[in-house]
């Protein structure tokens, strides 16, 4: 499976995503940067790391979202190939309508950065293959925006498609989401965005491996 | 509006720029005319305290700042230090206390912001931060908005660029109620054969301006925290920067990218003093002159004036000389990254500066002089008064011994930190192995298999009022003790010393000996100071802040697999108190905090013991023997250990019964701030092992009991469940923040 990193100004946890796919994978992944206007067709799996992206002017991920890559990132999206967004990445990947809802400042209204439970709610996704249905796992959060909104028909059609792919567990939630929502898929199931860090959770000196097998799901390193 | 160059120079004019009378005759004498405007604005800039470091430079010499493993040591952007491998790290602290007094979030953002610039001007990407911050007291009507703003600026700043905060400090003193610290440290990883200074070299090359444009933000800021507050300083607002986290954290990547490409001569960063301090920093080291042509600088507003450009601080900007013919190279990274890049003047042979402005030249003065020729003062100072020996004995005991330590352990002073640290990124690059909340922060070497460095900041205030010379050892035994605690080599050391008004003998009188016993104390232990900062006059209307010489020290880890902390013993260890009984009670925290006194002399700090015993808890810990290990500190040995068992989510079961019997005070042997000593937890196999080795080398041990259950019990006078120890200690912080605001004006 070959992988592609997105790289845009501001973002500030690609160096964490490339060694983390480099680890799982065996061997670094492509970066793009963002003028680019295409992404090699033999891509597999895109990922949009976190950071802040243009310094979150305006709006987290929104100019991010009009950036010369983003329309090769539709187009692969469109194609079926595999995208992940985190944290910052999944608010581009909102911004750019290829996920539902928004995500608004957290209901403290400070930045967090600690470690959460995510409940595993939907293990049928190209994502989450590796993980047992309802398994609760370990896994740092750092956001000043995660609270994770959608309007109640959006919500309830998300809901209803199994689109709802983390929750916040054990009451953890970080961020005041609605449902708990901590990471969702689109409808056609390529597409994921979270705002945890999985990649900071995938060998022993983070002091576990929980993170690992989203990305062994994705880049199909195991047989599920 | 714009400020002309034809001001005339005034008396006012000169006492406004915070220049003495004695100190402008040296301009007349050094230049043999009248300084223009521009000319004046510079001199302030250069010859003010916070640059010049003019009261305490006399005495910074006599630190050792040497040694086998020193590369670089103080007058550079930050120290470096040689970690093997060809690896280095590169780290300074540096203070922003005024502006985060007047402006917390933008004051102290900018302050992360400034010392990062100052990591990656070397070369070095930063790895790790630290934060040592003091506020006056909780009940203070400033304090809560203070806290506020400060923890989301260093947050807002550190979060975005992207580097994790792994330890500091977060201290509450009345002493602080009209200026608040604000100390932040970073640290960078470099290789040994890449590291870049700010010595200009060649004649005739271009001198590039690089990063964000300039406005008229923070003008006059160096010599506005340079002086003391009255009631005027709501006026001050103006002299505060801005910053912007995104903007550096392209210049960073820029930065590093074009130093890749062998372009790179000289590198200055523009803080303090912004692009006068830059250019004659960069021309003075070189024995060059420079010529700036201000209308070449990128500006963000209109018609600015040369003296506003000069003294400009706006932030996330560097200046540099670069090979010509790679220019063209230069500039295609720095576009990428969104960054200005221009062309702003040339090196020259002739040791002068000359600022050219719309065809007028509004500055010539002599290069060398600006830095070398600033007054120096030897200050009159007084040996502080010290305090008659105190015994336990004379001090009373608590009524109840598990109240005074609940009331310890939830005191505003010793409460957990989360409410802070849960503000800042402390996982980012994925390196960080020991978050806040033990003795050390730790974060690994990426590209190494094995290496981790470790991070702490120290200084205990009160000790350093009652008797400087000891507090300084202190500050200085305390950040080594914290290293050693998780099982690192002590490397070296950045100071920032915060103390009041050295023009007054008793403030002196603790700058002196203050950094005598820092001096003392870095020769014993071989752990030399090799960046640093200092911000005197840290006074509002004649008071001033308890003596502060803030000590951040750096530690390697050979093998992070081989590393102690606070947390982590086992149901059935021994708990082993290492380097002797508690039997000191002067200026500890229960005198302060529970009996509502300061009194007494500090604990005094034994430099050779220090060393044996913490050279024999580091080889403990590197040869496996320890579960988990922590320092006795501030709280004495009652606190350190509630402090392990809420680490370890474990009870323990203890007795100091021996010990009173052989005569010793209970409450000293609970809460004596005795140095030198530490707590080890060890299998129960290991018990017997450790202690015959502590015999060997001579150090005082105690086998305290073992751990288990869910409470905290020492004998029958201590006997507290961990969900009471954990409310205790995690409440006091988001309870005070979140409490509700008594009146509007609160947050004004």
């Amino acid at each position: 499976m070959k992988s592609a990193v997105l790289l845009l100004p501001g973002l500030n946890r690609d160096r964490d995503m490339i060694a983390a796919l480099t680890k799982i994978a065996g061997t670094p992944p492509l970066t793009v940067w963002q003028t680019e206007t295409e992404i090699p067709a033999d891509t597999d799996l895109i990922v949009i790391p976190g950071g802040f992206s243009y310094g979150d002017y305006l709006r987290c991920g929104a100019i991010a979202a009009r950036m010369p890559v983003m329309q090769a990132v539709r187009d692969a999206a469109g194609r079926g190939t595999r995208v992940i967004g985190v944290c910052n990445g999944f608010q581009i990947l909102l911004e750019a309508g290829l996920l539902p809802g928004a995500l608004m400042r957290n209901a403290s209204l400070k930045f967090v950065c600690r470690e959460v439970k995510l409940q595993v709610v939907n293990a049928q996704t190209a994502f989450t293959r590796a993980y047992a249905k309802d398994q609760v796992i370990r896994c740092p959060v750092a956001h000043h925006d995660g609270n994770y909104f959608a309007e109640v028909d959006t919500l309830k059609r998300i809901e209803d498609n199994r689109q709802v792919v983390f929750r916040y567990a054990e009451g953890t939630n970080p961020n005041g989401s609605l449902n708990d929502i901590a990471g969702i898929v689109n409808e056609a199931g390529n597409v994921l965005g979270l705002m945890p860090h999985p990649e900071n959770l995938i060998e022993a000196a983070h002091g576990g491996v929980d993170g690992r097998a989203l990305f062994e799901s994705a880049l199909d390193t195991v047989a599920a | 509006m714009t400020i002309k160059n034809s001001i005339e120079i005034t008396p006012d004019l000169i006492e406004a720029h915070g220049l003495k009378p004695d100190e402008y005759q040296r301009i007349l004498n050094l230049i043999g005319r009248e300084p223009s405007f521009t000319e004046l604005g510079i001199f302030s800039a250069m010859w003010n305290e916070h640059c010049s470091y003019k009261s305490s430079k006399k005495w910074l010499r006599t630190l050792p700042t040497t040694g086998p493993q020193v590369i670089q040591g103080p007058g550079e952007n930050a120290g470096v230090v040689d970690i093997g491998d060809g690896d280095c790290v590169v780290f300074k602290m540096e203070s922003h206390n005024h502006p985060s007094y007047i402006e917390p979030y933008q004051g102290a953002a900018t302050g992360v912001g400034g010392i990062l610039r100052d990591v990656f001007t070397m070369g070095a990407r930063p790895i790790a931060a630290m934060n040592a911050l003091r506020f006056g007291e909780p009940d203070h009507a400033k304090t809560r908005h203070l806290v506020a703003g400060v923890v989301a600026g260093v947050g807002g700043y550190g979060n975005s660029f992207g580097v994790p905060t792994v330890g500091g400090e977060v201290e509450f003193d009345a002493r602080y109620n009209g200026n608040c610290l604000v100390n932040a440290f970073a640290a960078g990883l470099a290789r040994t054969d890449a590291i870049f200074y700010s010595k200009a070299e060649g004649v005739g090359l271009p001198v590039v301006y690089l990063g964000a444009k300039t406005g008229r933000d923070g003008v006059g800021g160096a010599t506005m925290a340079s002086a003391e507050f009255d009631a005027d300083i709501e006026e001050k607002r103006p002299t505060v920067q801005v910053g912007d986290p995104f903007t550096e954290k392209c210049l960073l990547e820029a930065c590093l990218e074009l130093m890749q490409t062998g372009a790179v001569i000289a590198i200055q960063d523009m803080g303090a003093a912004g692009l006068t301090c830059s250019a004659v920093e960069m021309g003075a080291k070189g024995d060059l002159g420079i010529e700036l042509d201000l209308d070449k600088v990128p500006v963000r507003e209109e018609r600015m004036s040369a003296y506003e450009m000069m003294l400009s601080e706006s932030q996330e900007r560097m200046l540099m000389v670069l090979r010509p013919e790679k220019e063209e190279e230069a500039e295609a990274i720095f576009r990428k990254w969104g960054l200005d890049f221009a062309i702003v003047g040339k090196t020259t042979d002739d040791l002068r500066f000359r600022v050219l402005h719309q065809g007028e030249e509004v500055a010539d003065l002599p290069i060398k002089e600006l830095g070398d020729e600033a007054p120096e003062y030897d200050r009159p100072w007084r040996e502080p008064g010290l305090y008659s020996p105190l015994a336990a004995s004379q001090i009373a005991e608590p009524e109840n011994y598990a109240e005074a330590l609940l009331g310890l352990v939830g005191s505003p002073n010793h409460a957990s930190r989360r409410w802070v640290w849960e503000q800042y990124d402390t996982l980012i690059q994925g390196n960080s192995l020991q978050l806040p909340g033990g003795d050390a922060g730790v974060v690994r070497v990426e590209g190494h298999p094995s290496k981790a460095l470790a991070f702490s900041s120290d200084v205990t205030p009160r000790y350093c009022e009652a008797d400087a010379y000891q507090g300084g050892k202190q500050a200085v035994a305390e950040c080594w003790r914290n290293l050693t605690a998780v099982g690192a080599e002590p490397l070296a050391a950045t100071d920032n010393l915060n103390f009041g008004n050295p023009e007054r003998p008793e403030i002196m009188g603790q700058f002196v000996k203050a950094v005598e016993g820092i001096g003392e104390a870095c020769r014993v232990l071989g752990f030399p100071i090799v960046s640093g900062n200092v911000s005197l006059y840290n006074e509002t209307n004649g008071e001033a802040i308890l003596p502060t010489p803030t000590i951040a020290g750096v530690g390697l880890i050979p093998d992070w697999q081989m590393t102690a902390r606070v947390g982590g013993a086992n149901d059935g260890d021994a708990v082993i108190l290492l380097g002797g009984d508690g039997t000191h009670l002067g200026q500890s925290a229960y005198l302060r905090d529970i009996l509502g006194q300061a009194d007494g002399p500090p604990p005094e700090v034994d430099l050779a013991i220090e060393k044996r015993n913490g050279d024999f808890v580091r080889s403990a810990i590197r040869n496996g023997q320890v579960t988990s290990c922590h320092d006795i500190s501030s709280g004495g040995l009652a606190l350190a250990l509630a402090e392990m068992a809420l680490a370890s989510g474990k009870g323990m079961t203890l007795s100091l019964a021996d010990a009173v019997a052989s005569g010793h005070a209970p409450h000293a042997l609970l809460f004596g701030e005795d140095q030198a000593r530490y707590i080890v937890t060890v299998s129960s196999e290991l018990a017997n092992f450790l202690c015959m080795n502590a015999e060997g080398a001579g150090l005082p041990f105690r086998r305290l009991g073992h751990v288990g259950g869910s409470m905290l019990e020492i004998d029958d006078t201590i006997a507290i469940s961990l969900d009471r120890l954990r409310d205790a200690h995690e409440g006091w912080f988001p309870n005070y923040m979140d409490a509700p605001v008594t009146s509007a004006t609160d947050a004004a």
